[in-house]
């Protein structure tokens, strides 16, 4: 069909951004009418996508490809397929309600929203992208405003999380630019396309795909993130205002889980295979590190991020075992964090908007005084720790199944980090809503209409995916089964 | 050739040479420096388009020494519109004393006339004389202050150490004459290649006349001149001297390995990845620490030489074509790097970084434009610095030059925190109440030509490459 709608879908919000800038920065529910619209409009077109998507192609679909600098085959190649399906409505989701969320912010709004635009269009960007240059200029794109969104509107220590993020990142990055180098040159003819290398993949050597793997390793190890490349989180998590931690936590993170389904996996196949049980490790590592750590916390986001740190571990477990049920439900996983922690920042803004204070240790007895905001927290809390009924407990059993054949011992530990993670959370729900209620917080009022429509959304999303997961396995299930065949791992 | 073809050739420069000498005439009777300043900028626009067109290339050298080929043409186009861009900063920055304006624009053209000899000869004296022609003029520029202790003390450091290096220059060009027997380039690599010379004695002497050019683009142990050089200029000098020298300098790099001593290139490129990695590194780390703004983009130049250095060892002609794309956007992005530093030095008249804090509010366009340069000088798609360090880094990659790629690429990181911390001056801090001059129009013109060059160059580079 003749609508390019993965380009509009990209740069719908770049054009809202570049109208808000030629507006004048007083009249600030003008700015914010025009970045909900565009933001609106952006996620229609997704569902419109999705409604469209067909299930059981297993190329790339609705393809867009236009010469962009021809002395280096760099094209300007956009598709979508069964794995970034998932992740554009989470973006596009994600981005309309944190943008519904970001009507707290007092000061610069113009700026705020400009960035806060041209930030969704980096990430849809980078799960769009099908060539490789294009990919790596859409994974920067993203830094520089999350820079200034942290930087400017952040907490305390914003300046401190801001460079820290960006610089983390950027060396990440420099080494995939490396990588994406050395691929282009082997390749024969020099191409940067994704799905060209992909076909051409069984011609590289073993000892070509570990360093060139290394390479991107980095990049996505920071993202995700994954152990020791984690400690940009935290401070970044925490400082960053809320809807931007929505987001960071929502879509930033799977960017780098991303990465490994689109170019680790499919074009570096040997040398995935080789690093399948260092990445089991790691994943393992990264939930039970992440889950102690999530219970020593006394800040409640600080907390949230840590359990993040935890939740992508599943990913990775998902991934090593190259099984079609493990990545399945590492590719779940990607979706339903996501939108779980997506929530969970949202509840953790509102109780910060109205405490002013993220200290476990100062509140209680809120589930009296703040009853629809308790329901949520609790509903949100269990679905974090894979309650079945849940969407969490989907992806993460499916990922723990599809890992136990083939790494017992790794599967058995990350299976007590499903404890700790009930522990945390279930210590966090008890110093906030139970026990006796500070009287500092005899006036909290309860969660109101606005920040309730951001939640529902996602409370239903967790509910029908929790219920009937092949609502959102149907779309992906064709696509990872192509994947498995691809880097020969085990179909069961 | 005929007269007439000789004079198309030579009339750009003779054109530049007219207008400098109209200009150092007319400020004798003309006190104002608009007219001044845009007298100059019609000589070099004139200049530029009496540029001969390819078509015209002449098969050999005319005047003996000079080439009209597509390389040259490419570098004199760049050098012209380095100088048009530094005129009209020259116009905005308010410092200039009126008094001597038109001495200041005399030497901007005799400059000009100079770069563009050196990118087109062929013959290693034409290169030493017009070199050092550029560089009399850069010295004199710098200690433009006269008043200035800072402005003389840097001048003083940039021709003393220049006399040196061109000394050593000078000692092994008349080594290579007694080598080889001539001067010119291709006959040199005639000669080279028939292996009628001592290919030992030649690389010995070929790092003598290394020396010159290195101090001449600034990369390490050359160095040492740059930051004070940088910082007691004045800035629109000091725009000039970061850019135009090391064009120039680049150019005449290119010429010798590529059409004069091609059979020592191969052999040749450890020695160049060893001077890019240390250059790379050693301006980006002292760079950190740097208070002046002027400074740390002197530092910052240096590094950057050491990025286009790595196209150098790449010693492919995709490394050659990164070293020229390199070039161009080191240009743009410097000019318009250093025409900000001139819009907020107007206003605060202070070179402090952190001077600059809370920018966003005071003037939030130039910080806007600050902000976009230094971020394409740290390399961030989707400007133009990202691109040409894609090119430099995917040329390295080509010729087998991993390590020298990986180091460029951890540089990047270290240069990305300097150029991040005035940004984060600029807009995470809050300012100091104080003046907003009115912008002079010719800045905000040169602004507006390089910043909507730097995002041409960066989203849609094949109008550029093209060229290369």
């Amino acid at each position: 069909m003749a609508l390019p709608l993965l380009s509009l879908i990209t740069f719908t919000p770049l054009a809202g951004s570049l109208v808000i800038l030629f507006l004048p920065k007083q009249k600030v529910p003008l700015i914010r009418w025009v970045a909900t619209a565009a933001s609106l409009v952006t996620l229609a077109l997704s569902i419109l996508l999705v409604v469209r998507f067909s299930q059981t192609q297993t190329t790339m679909q609705f393809e867009e490809k236009a010469l962009w600098i021809g002395s280096i085959n760099v094209w300007y190649h956009l598709g979508v397929d069964g794995i970034s399906v998932g992740l554009i409505f989470l973006t596009t989701l994600l981005g309309f309600l944190a943008c519904l969320g970001s009507f707290g912010i007092q000061t610069r709004q113009k700026e705020y929203f400009f960035l806060y635009l041209l930030l969704c269009t980096g990430m849809l960007g980078t799960f769009l992208a099908l060539d490789l240059v294009l990919f790596y200029v859409f994974w920067e794109i993203v830094l520089v405003p999350m820079f200034f969104l942290i930087g400017v509107w952040g907490g305390p220590r914003k300046e401190y999380a801001a460079i820290k993020f960006f610089l983390y990142t950027l060396a990440g990055s420099v080494f995939m630019l490396l990588a994406i180098l050395a691929l282009y040159f082997k390749s024969s003819p020099h191409t940067f396309s994704i799905p060209e290398l992909t076909a051409n993949a069984g011609l590289l050597p073993l000892a070509f795909q570990i360093p060139v793997f290394i390479g991107f390793y980095l990049a996505f190890a920071v993202k995700v993130p994954i152990f020791p490349f984690h400690t940009w989180l935290p401070d970044a998590h925490v400082e960053a205002p809320t809807p931007i931690s929505v987001l960071l936590a929502g879509v930033l993170l799977k960017m780098g889980g991303y990465g490994f389904f689109r170019i680790s996996f499919p074009v570096l196949r040997d040398a995935a295979h080789f690093f399948a049980m260092p990445l089991a490790l790691l994943g393992t590592i990264n939930i039970v590190y992440g889950a102690l750590v999530a219970m020593a916390q006394t800040d409640f986001k600080k907390m949230v991020a840590y359990s993040s740190v935890s939740h992508m571990g599943f990913i990775l477990l998902g991934l090593a075992s190259m099984s079609s049920t493990g990545l399945n439900g590492a590719l779940l996983q990607m979706f339903n964090h996501g939108i779980i922690t997506g929530a969970l920042f949202f509840l953790v803004g509102v109780l910060y908007d109205r405490a002013h204070t993220r200290d476990l240790n100062a509140f209680g007895g809120l589930g009296a005084k703040t009853p629809v905001y308790a329901g949520l927290l609790i509903f949100f809390s269990l679905a974090s720790l894979g309650l079945p009924g849940l969407s969490g407990f989907v992806s993460e059993f499916l990922s723990l199944l599809g890992t136990y054949p083939v790494f017992k011992a790794v599967t058995m530990l990350s299976t007590v980090g499903l404890v700790l993670t009930a522990g945390y959370f279930l210590i966090m729900l008890q110093k906030i809503l139970l026990g006796p209620l500070n009287p500092k917080w005899s006036n909290l009022a309860d969660i109101n209409r606005w920040e309730l429509g951001t939640l529902v959304p996602l409370g239903i999303l967790v509910l029908v995916v929790g219920i009937y997961p092949l609502s959102a396995l149907q779309y992906q299930a064709a696509a990872i089964t192509d994947l498995v065949q691809k880097v020969a791992g085990v179909a069961f | 050739m005929s007269p007439s073809q000789l004079t198309r050739l030579i009339l750009p420069e003779t054109v530049l040479l007219i207008f400098a000498l109209a200009v150092l005439m007319g400020c004798l009777f003309i006190k104002s420096r608009h007219i001044l300043g845009a007298l100059t900028l019609t000589g070099i626009l004139a200049a530029a388009a009496c540029l001969p067109g390819l078509s015209q290339t002449a098969p050999g050298p005319y005047l003996g020494m000079l080439l009209n080929d597509a390389f040259g043409s490419f570098f004199k186009v760049t050098c012209l519109f380095i100088s048009g861009i530094v005129v009209l900063i020259s116009m905005g920055y308010r410092s200039l004393d009126e008094r001597s304006i038109g001495e200041y624009y005399f030497l901007l053209l005799t400059g000009t006339l100079a770069m563009l000899l050196a990118v087109a000869s062929n013959n290693l004296l034409m290169i030493y004389v017009a070199l050092e022609m550029l560089s009399l003029i850069c010295y004199f520029l710098a200690a433009f202050f006269k008043n200035d202790g800072y402005s003389s003390e840097g001048a003083l450091k940039y021709f003393l150490f220049g006399a040196l290096a061109s000394g050593i220059m000078l000692y092994g060009i008349s080594l290579v004459y007694g080598l080889f027997g001539t001067l010119d380039l291709s006959a040199i690599a005639a000669m080279l290649s028939l292996g009628q010379v001592n290919t030992a004695a030649a690389a010995l002497i070929l790092v003598l006349v290394l020396a010159g050019l290195a101090f001449k683009c600034g990369f390490a142990p050359f160095h040492m001149w740059v930051p004070d050089a940088y910082q007691g200029a004045p800035t629109a000098v000091a725009a000039f001297i970061s850019v135009g020298p090391k064009a120039a300098g680049f150019a005449v790099l290119l010429r010798i390995f590529v059409s004069g001593f091609s059979a020592l290139y191969i052999p040749w490129t450890n020695l160049i990845v060893i001077i890019s990695v240390l250059t790379m590194t050693l301006g980006n780390v002292v760079a950190l620490s740097q208070t002046n703004i002027k400074r740390m983009l002197g530092y910052s130049s240096i590094a950057q030489a050491g990025y286009i250095l790595i196209g150098l060892a790449a010693a492919s002609s995709l490394g050659t074509q990164s070293v020229l794309f390199y070039v161009f956007v080191y240009a743009l992005m410097n000019l318009g790097a250093f025409g900000c530093v001139i819009l907020v030095s107007n206003s605060i008249a202070s070179d402090t970084i952190e001077d600059y804090a809370g920018l966003y509010k005071k003037d939030p366009v130039t910080a806007f434009l600050l902000t976009v340069f230094l971020l394409s000088l740290a390399g961030v798609p989707p400007l133009a610095g990202f691109l040409a360090k894609f090119l430099v880094f995917a040329a390295a990659i080509d010729s087998q030059l991993i390590w020298l790629a990986a180091a460029g690429a951890v540089n990047s990181v270290i240069a990305a925190f300097y150029y991040i911390k005035v940004i984060k001056f600029m807009y995470l801090h809050e300012p100091v109440p104080g003046p907003v001059l009115r912008k002079p129009p010719a800045l905000q013109l040169a602004l507006a030509i390089t910043l909507t060059l730097v995002l041409a160059a960066g989203l849609l580079p094949h109008l550029f490459l093209n060229h290369i």
